[in-house]
């Protein structure tokens, strides 16, 4: 546990020294400054647009943070070599590959947790200056606490996405990782159509293969709730339950099978 | 302390950035370009298939047409370009809107009022005004505006007085209708339309949280008022007419004191007298210009 640990926070200080966090003051920025220009455009829509850009912007640097670090994590140190020196450490190859996860995951939730907050501060300021008049017309109050939900899962996507990528980072160029990620992230979010696949064909076994490739295949439309949550639609918390539990249980078998390429590499 | 060929190129890197800035601006006011033309481009017109292009971030892309919907929408009302090919976009960009974020209520309604509204405050589109709302309806079916604002639409713009109190009678029956719809749809059925009607629908548009829904209910509401006024100086008119062979005006009402001065509508401009008829009219210049057809009773 203390190996995974140690691996873990190297990498969160490795993303810190390489200044992911600046992607927070674009982040801010981008808040702040449309906050007051869609209110001049909207017609009143601006604390919804507000709130549809925010989720949005976390699921995007998310995304790119997961997707361009994620590639690197073990490529990078075959690439420098220095995967020769780690691995003669008391360090097993399932405590490195857990350990650069981790480490990425951390990372990434320590850039969702101050995007929220710096997302409610917006909002709270918007709140703030609008008078109750228009307020009452808001679909959801406006630091509707809902919203955490939609960014949880953003969260969990993200955790899902970092697999992914890390997955392809044990055996590939950190280009073809990249691209294979992306790949899998818009094929994921076509998934939901492949489980219907049988009302278009008339070929079995091309339904079936679709059906097998709509289980196989990350089911990343699930996570997305953010329109209901900026609408102020229910979202059960039994749904958020099974969603992360799909999430966690696929997060686990790409470890695995990480893990188990990994250390089936020769790096003599 | 920074050294002396830092701070050079810095300075050398704010003046190409200047540079460049200028010449755009220099070559924008030789070679201006069609901006309006590529305003009126919508590349992508089903919104199924964006739906599939913006994967998650439909809800972002939804705002981006509503954005543009009203910037289409405002842009062509000002000034625009021609009747055939004004407000032309009104209803794909909205119809996108809505697909992108099936629950994007004010986009809906905001479509209700203004793609009915008559040329040129409007592309004069009531079918598509209740073919929105009807797909509003089947997504929200318990939402008892949009029965109302389609029933409203029949009323005010195509003057169905049967239809629009039977949709008047759904939003009654929806949850959490106001109890005002039930006794609306029943008189309307019985005696057809009158501006007391069309007055007491617009207040209760006025009363909305929407800014601009409201905006819109307080012109109407203005207009019914001029509607008012006008009906008063025609009477005054038809009782005192000028003497014969002159011809109507407010200089002979004034001279023979039967108005204290010329009559100005809510808006503030003067209206105007037919000098043949005596018809009153309110004046191009005026913000309630131009103003909506009569409501009429039913005649059996």
């Amino acid at each position: 546990m203390r190996a995974i640990r140690v691996v873990a926070v190297n990498v969160f200080r490795e993303s810190v020294r390489d200044r992911v966090p600046y992607n927070l003051v674009v982040f801010a920025i981008l808040l702040i400054a449309s906050s007051y220009l869609i209110g001049q455009l909207t017609a009143g829509q601006d604390v919804k647009i507000i709130k549809d850009l925010g989720l949005a912007a976390t699921s995007i640097f998310g995304l790119f943070i997961a997707i361009f670090i994620g590639i690197g994590l073990v490529s990078k140190e075959v690439e420098r070599r220095s995967i020769y020196g780690l691995l003669s450490k008391p360090v097993s190859r399932a405590q490195f590959i857990t350990g650069k996860y981790a480490g990425l995951v951390l990372t990434l939730a320590v850039n969702v947790s101050v995007m929220a907050m710096a997302f409610y501060v917006i909002l709270a300021y918007m709140v703030w200056t609008e008078p109750p008049t228009i307020r009452a017309g808001w679909d959801a109050p406006g630091m509707d606490p809902a919203l955490l939900k939609a960014v949880f899962l953003i969260f969990v996507e993200l955790m899902l996405v970092t697999a992914v990528a890390l997955f392809f980072s044990t055996f590939s160029t950190p280009i073809l990782s990249a691209v294979m990620t992306f790949g899998l992230y818009v094929a994921g979010h076509f998934n939901a159509d492949l489980k219907n696949f049988e009302r278009v064909v008339s070929s079995k076994a091309a339904a079936r293969l679709a059906r097998g490739a709509y289980h196989v295949l990350p089911d990343l439309s699930a996570f997305d709730v953010k329109t209901q949550v900026v609408h102020g639609l229910p979202v059960p918390l039994a749904y958020l339950g099974t969603t992360t539990a799909y999430g966690l249980t696929y997060v686990a078998a790409l470890l695995l099978v990480s893990t188990f390429i990994f250390s089936r590499r020769d790096f003599k | 302390m920074r050294p002396p060929r830092d701070i050079a190129m810095v300075v050398l890197a704010v003046v190409a950035f200047a540079s460049a800035v200028s010449l755009q601006i220099v070559r924008d006011r030789w070679y201006p370009r069609g901006d309006t033309e590529l305003e009126q481009i919508l590349y992508v017109r089903s919104g199924a298939a964006l739906q599939r292009i913006t994967l998650s971030f439909d809800a972002v892309a939804a705002d981006v047409y509503w954005i543009r919907a009203i910037q289409h929408y405002g842009g062509d009302r000002l000034s625009g370009p021609t009747a055939q090919t004004k407000y032309q976009l009104l209803y794909p960009l909205l119809d996108l809107t809505t697909t992108l974020d099936p629950y994007f209520n004010i986009a809906y309604r905001f479509g209700a009022i203004f793609l009915s509204e008559a040329y040129p405050g409007g592309p004069g589109r009531p079918d598509q005004s209740v073919a929105l709302l009807q797909k509003a309806i089947t997504v929200m079916p318990q939402k008892w505006q949009y029965y109302h604002d389609i029933g409203f639409v029949y009323y005010w713009r195509t003057r169905d007085y049967k239809t629009a109190a039977t949709w008047f009678q759904r939003a009654a029956d929806q949850p959490n209708a106001p109890n005002w719809l039930q006794p609306l749809a029943a008189s309307m059925l019985v005696r057809g339309n009158d501006r007391a009607a069309a007055r007491f629908l617009w207040q209760q548009i006025a009363k909305s949280e929407e800014a601009w829904l409201r905006r819109n209910a307080e012109h109407s509401l203005r207009q019914l008022q001029a509607l008012d006024q006008i009906d008063q100086l025609e009477a005054v008119i038809q009782r005192f007419p000028p003497a014969a062979g002159e011809q109507y005006s407010w200089d002979d009402l004034m001279r023979r004191r039967k108005l204290i001065r010329q009559p100005v509508d809510p808006a503030g401009a003067p209206y105007v007298i037919d000098p043949a008829t005596g018809r009153v009219r309110v004046s191009e210049q005026s913000p309630l210009f131009p103003m909506p057809e009569e409501p009429r009773r039913f005649t059996q």
